[in-house]
């Protein structure tokens, strides 16, 4: 195994045998430094050799790295969804522009505006049509169970084409116009019992809601939201007739444009035409209003943060404990590779990429188990869970800067690998 | 032309204040074109902090040391780590990176060189690895390898930049003697091929005849010079 070489076969004199030096050394050509490329691909190779030597290291960092991505997809998709959901009726409002009293800060408690703010704003040439809408809540008797339940009551006119709910069709809607009927969101909570399955089952049925008993007459979807769990419309008349109030109140007006109107400039008219009581809005902002309130008003935003902030730290720690024990297990190895000429900053550079390939390869299943699982659970709980291209590249990002955030920890370690102490 | 080496007056302290102790004391040294230096002396004598100075992997503390045509005193960290490249170090262990073949150890002393491209690197560590006698052994781990063949691996590892020098310490210390014998015989073969000065920490005797000098150290002074 251990025989030499033989001498003259490999040297052109055999100075072992003559005894005699060689001559001096040639002096070596002179050296390049690295280029760039090779700068960043070298060091890019020698850790994913490292990486890739240790299978047991490098599963623990992948599924670490997989865990935090996918506990980030899920808080910022539960999140997601939850605010999307909060502006389900809303959204569904079909209008140009909107007015409201300033201070409503959510559909669910809105502050009512006098309803003559409706007529004011018609005598804009530009505005069409002033849709009332009336918001209050009520309880809702479980057909089955008996138990009750708070349901959002939306009382407009139906024909008025201020909302665009799926199943508010023209025979609903004129069904609407009967004394004591209303149309149920079928997309409400389970926890209101089976009102929508009996509706198909038998057709219009008698339900109770406040004290009174109404005609249930067909099933509209708007889904729940933070506010409401379940949905009710019926018209202004039979509104009143449920929610006993100053009949001279809206919560709501949708306002309808003459085609070709400028948008902006109608709202400034009216702005300056109106009394302080009403704030006009466009539609987006009548939307964007309604999330900010929960996303900056409630702590719900913050929970949802808060999760995504522990699954970035689990996952940093795992990651920088898995790049310390590869640099601390190879501390010698790297000393005698800034022996041989390697600088610090070269080695950086591997543990830096060390970490880029982790955030990598740890990010692709994450997204893929997270994909999976936003479909699955999105079609169990009727959220609406959406693998946006943008929410993809954020949390990659965010899963990148967690492992870079644990490189640059882990460098550190690299300060131990001392050449002078290798002899 | 320069001397690879040449020292004067290097003195060394490690420790600060009350805790300084000087291991170094006014040594002066010279190495010549291709010449094998010998170190010895009892342990603690200073040996291997010589080493790391003449090695430029430590900062010099007072004197002149000239390695290559460079001055050490005062250099900076980043002047010390373009010096290394040129100076092949063997050490008493091997520290080959488990996760490379022997093939790509090698050619890691090569990947410094922006002149050089894959293949070539390759190629070269090849031929080094045929020059220790492990031509059939260039794609085993180190861990398939014995202890001699993993200290000619890293032999190979030193030589296959071209260096100016070679600076081993104790390079037979965790081999037997056989194979201990071979592998510094097999590094003065490929030194003097190469016209390449070797200086040498060892206080195995049994290695002493590869010297052209052989020089003693105690007490951080260079006591006594002899030829071989
Ligand atoms: N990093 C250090 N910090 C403080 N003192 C040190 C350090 N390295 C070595 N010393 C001390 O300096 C003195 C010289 O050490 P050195 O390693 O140079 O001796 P040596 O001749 O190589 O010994 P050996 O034959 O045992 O290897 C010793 O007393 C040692 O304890
Ligand atoms: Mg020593």
């Amino acid at each position: 195994m251990n025989e030499i070489p033989r001498g003259p076969a490999l040297l052109p004199w055999a100075p072992e045998m003559t005894g005699e030096t060689a001559p001096a050394a040639p002096p070596a050509p002179p050296r390049r430094s690295l280029g760039f490329l090779p700068g960043l691909f070298l060091p890019l190779r020698l850790a994913w050799r490292q990486l890739r030597s240790e299978r047991a290291r490098l599963l623990t960092a992948i599924a670490g790295v997989m865990f935090a991505a996918l506990l980030v997809f899920m808080q910022l998709g539960f999140r997601g969804a939850l605010f999307d959901s909060a502006t389900n009726l809303l959204g569904a409002m079909r209008g140009d522009l909107f007015l409201m009293h300033p201070m409503t800060q959510a559909s669910f408690r809105p502050e009512p505006l006098p309803r003559g703010r409706a007529w004011q704003a018609l005598a804009d040439p530009d505005v069409e049509r002033a849709v009332p809408i009336y918001l209050a809540q009520a309880t809702l008797r479980n057909p089955e169970t008996g138990g009750r339940r708070a349901v959002q009551l939306i009382g407009l006119d139906a024909e008025g084409g201020a909302v665009d709910f799926v199943g508010l069709g023209a025979e609903v809607i004129e069904a609407l116009k009967r004394p004591d009927t209303v149309a149920f969101d079928s997309r409400s909570r389970p926890e209101f019992g089976p009102v929508a399955r009996y509706f198909r089952e038998r057709g219009p049925y008698p339900l109770q809601i406040g004290n009174r008993e109404v005609e249930l007459v067909g099933l509209v979807e708007i889904g729940p939201s933070f506010g409401a769990d379940g949905n009710a419309v019926l018209s202004e008349t039979n509104f009143r007739r449920l929610v006993t109030r100053s009949a001279s109140n809206a919560d709501l007006v949708a306002l309808r444009l003459r085609a070709g109107a400028d948008l902006r400039a109608v709202q400034a008219r009216l702005v300056a035409a109106l009394p302080e009581d009403v704030v006009v809005m466009t539609h987006a902002e009548l939307v964007a209003h309604e999330r900010a309130y929960w996303e900056e008003s409630t702590p719900i935003g913050f929970i949802f943060l808060f999760g995504s902030i522990m699954g970035l730290i689990v996952g940093m720690v795992i990651v920088y404990q898995i790049l310390f024990a590869d640099i601390a297990s190879h501390t010698s190895e790297y000393a005698t590779l800034k022996a041989m000429g390697y600088s610090n900053f070269y080695l950086v550079r591997v543990v830096m990429w060390a970490a880029c390939i982790l955030a990598l390869i740890g990010f692709v299943p994450g997204f893929a188990v997270s994909a999976f699982l936003y479909d699955f659970v999105g079609s169990a709980t009727f959220l609406p869970l959406d693998m946006y291209p943008e929410r993809a590249v954020g949390v990659f990002l965010l899963i990148f800067g967690m492992c870079a955030i644990a490189g640059l920890l882990a460098v550190r370690k690299l300060r131990d690998a001392n050449p002078a102490d290798m002899f | 032309m320069d001397r690879p080496v040449a020292l004067r007056g290097v003195s060394f302290a490690y420790g600060e204040g009350d805790l300084r102790r000087l291991v170094l004391r006014d040594v002066s040294l010279e190495v010549e074109p291709g010449e094998i230096v010998l170190l010895t002396g009892p342990s603690g004598s200073g040996k291997t902090t010589l080493l790391t100075l003449v090695g430029a992997l430590r900062a010099m503390q007072e004197g002149s040391c000239r390695v290559l045509g460079r001055e050490l005193m005062g250099a900076r960290e980043g002047d010390r780590v373009r010096l290394r490249r040129s100076i092949g170090f063997i050490f008493q262990n091997h520290n080959l990176l488990g996760f490379l073949t022997a093939r790509q150890n090698v050619a890691m002393s090569l990947e410094l060189d922006g002149n050089l491209t894959e293949r070539q690197r390759l190629a070269r560590a090849g031929e080094m690895l045929a020059a220790v006698g492990l031509a059939d052994h260039t794609e085993k781990p180190p861990s398939k390898l014995s202890g001699g063949q993993r200290q000619r691996v890293a032999i190979a590892r030193a030589l296959a930049g071209q260096p100016g020098l070679i600076l081993a310490d104790e390079p037979t210390a965790a081999l037997d003697k056989a194979s201990g014998q071979e592998v510094v015989r097999l590094l003065r073969d490929l030194a003097r091929g190469r016209g390449v000065p070797i200086l040498l920490v060892t206080h195995d005797p049994r290695i002493l005849d590869i010297a052209d000098r052989i020089v003693a150290m105690e007490d951080g002074r260079i006591v006594e010079t002899q030829a071989a």
